[in-house]
């Protein structure tokens, strides 16, 4: 029984938590899903590695699975992307069962694995050019998506040769090729560098600005924060938490409090509500703040109260 | 079939890139070359060296061609990927298996030169090398998705492979081998590549030959039901 409209009218009521979702355009009818998960649940032998997880995917939002390493991550993303089969509960992308696309639809899914699946003696202008081939793309794309990814000026270096960062983005190269509709990058920036993540994420950012579905895994929080619309964070095969970065940080804010920097060094912490503003509005006036923090945590500080561990 | 074309042209450019693969489709054809012209003893049956290499690489050169090709792919999840972008496990097998059968036709014609033969059995002669290379793919093809990565594959490989390679030249030297070589399809290739013009028991050759095919036709599908290509 697979979704096959897409649309949330499709959806049973309070089966999915939204409240937290901050985007103002919005709009409960004219949602499309590219992707969703209903009471999925898979085992490996007698380990259970995922259960009952629900979960959509908005076209043209940037949607991430947070969780530590064997929360589950890639077992789902290897069943939404068809390469496993779960054991109960339906999957689907583009409105349609995970296990019927089309080729037309699947050239439509750009998939980035956490192991590249790149040829180690070709180069990476080979590499492309084959998927080129396999995906029937003209061969000027490979020139645009290397220029995109930073790969151009290393065309000819054979795969083996290349640095894992200059991989990732290789692999990356290929998800982009077929300028898929939705994507699934599986912990994309794992073991890179900052300077070289940060540059994986400018790319994501275009591809976000361009309207495309990103669904990612990741354990790094930072990467979840500034990337992701929506996240779901997952701890041993359960989704503990769903939502907006933003939005579920603000829920765990128990304390809501203001911090405030002062010009002479002092900090002074305020309760967040109207009987703080006049000493707010006093400060401000004689200018002597430097800072004001919320004391809202961020998501590894909610993962850690949810489940007790962290994200690492 | 554009599938097919294209893995088939990738792997000939990952072949010229890749020497441990390329040594086992060029080995053979050179040692025939080489000893055929330069070690000439008396009483030894003619084109002898021909008959015996051309016997080892079917059974060695697409065996382990068409297995480490499988399994390196495996390992390194670049079969993961094809299956993810379109390619159906037919187009993959087909276009690997063609890659392989093709490099192993161009080894057995350099063999075939070797032996001098005229036109008329050089045809017969390739056309039974066509179809050992094909039996001994589908043998690779049964390890290569049996296994999960190189090592596993190799550790397969090396006792199969001996054991189709070896089998018709030990024959030669001890009748009760030789009872128990004519049921696989290597021995049963051997004879057939010693009687030329005729002469052998064509229905026990072809019969065995078909049997095989379709033995490891089957231990294909087990395999592939079993593992898949992942």
């Amino acid at each position: 029984m697979g979704i096959q409209t897409g649309e949330i009218s499709s959806r049973k009521p309070g089966e999915y938590v939204r409240e937290n979702y901050g985007r103002e355009q919005y709009k409960k009818s004219s949602i499309k899903w590219a992707a969703g998960a209903e009471h999925i649940s898979h085992r490996f032998g007698e380990k259970r590695v995922l259960q009952e997880v629900n979960f959509q995917v908005e076209e043209g939002e940037t949607f991430g699975l947070l969780g530590p390493s064997g929360a589950g991550k890639t077992t789902l993303i290897r069943i939404l992307t068809g390469q496993l089969k779960q054991t109960s509960g339906n999957v689907y992308l583009l409105e349609t069962d995970t296990r019927r696309l089309s080729a037309t639809q699947r050239r439509q899914v750009g998939i980035m694995m956490d192991c590249f699946g790149l040829y180690d003696r070709l180069s990476a202008y080979r590499n492309m050019a084959f998927y080129a081939d396999i995906y029937r793309v003209p061969k000027s794309r490979i020139r645009e998506i290397l220029e995109q990814t930073g790969l151009w000026e290393a065309r000819n270096c054979a795969v083996s040769r290349l640095s894992k960062g200059m991989k990732n983005r290789l692999s990356l190269a290929r998800a982009l090729m077929t300028d898929a509709r939705i994507l699934f990058l599986d912990e994309p920036t794992s073991g890179l560098d900052p300077a070289t993540a940060k540059e994986i994420h400018g790319i994501l950012e275009e591809q976000h600005k361009e309207g495309k579905t990103i669904f990612l895994t990741t354990h790094n929080m930072y990467e979840a924060e500034q990337l992701c619309d929506r996240v779901t964070l997952l701890s041993n095969g359960s989704i503990v938490e769903e939502g907006s970065p933003e939005g579920i940080c603000r829920r765990y804010n128990h304390l809501n409090r203001l911090r405030i920097t002062l010009r002479d060094g002092r900090q002074i912490v305020l309760d967040n509500g109207k009987a703080s503003a006049m000493a707010v509005k006093e400060y401000l006036e004689e200018d002597q703040i430097v800072a004001i923090h919320s004391t809202e945590p961020n998501l590894e500080s909610v993962f850690i109260e949810l489940t007790g561990k962290g994200l690492e | 079939m554009h599938n097919i074309v294209a893995i088939f042209k990738r792997q000939i450019m990952d072949t010229l890139k890749n020497k441990e693969t390329l040594i086992q489709f060029v080995m053979f054809p050179v040692l025939t070359l080489i000893m055929s012209r330069m070690i000439h003893v008396e009483g030894m049956p003619g084109n002898y060296f021909v008959n015996l290499f051309a016997s080892m690489y079917i059974g060695m050169a697409p065996l382990t061609a068409m297995a480490a090709v499988m399994a390196e792919e495996k390992e390194k999840n670049t079969l993961r990927v094809l299956l993810l972008s379109n390619v159906k496990p037919y187009e993959y097998l087909m276009g690997v298996g063609g890659y392989v059968w093709t490099a192993c036709m161009l080894g057995g014609l350099v063999i075939c030169m070797a032996g001098g033969y005229d036109l008329g059995k050089s045809a017969v002669f390739m056309g039974i090398l066509a179809v050992g290379f094909l039996v001994s793919i589908l043998v690779g093809a049964v390890i290569g998705t049996w296994s999960r990565n190189q090592m596993m594959a190799t550790s397969l490989t090396v006792p199969v492979m001996l054991l189709f390679a070896f089998l018709p030249m030990l024959s030669l030297f001890n009748d009760s081998i030789a009872k128990v070589a004519r049921f696989t399809y290597s021995e049963q290739i051997s004879r057939m590549l010693y009687h030329l013009e005729g002469g052998w028991q064509q229905a026990e050759g072809i019969g065995v030959v078909a049997g095989n095919l379709v033995l490891f036709a089957g231990l294909f599908a087990v395999a592939y039901r079993k593992c898949g290509l992942e």
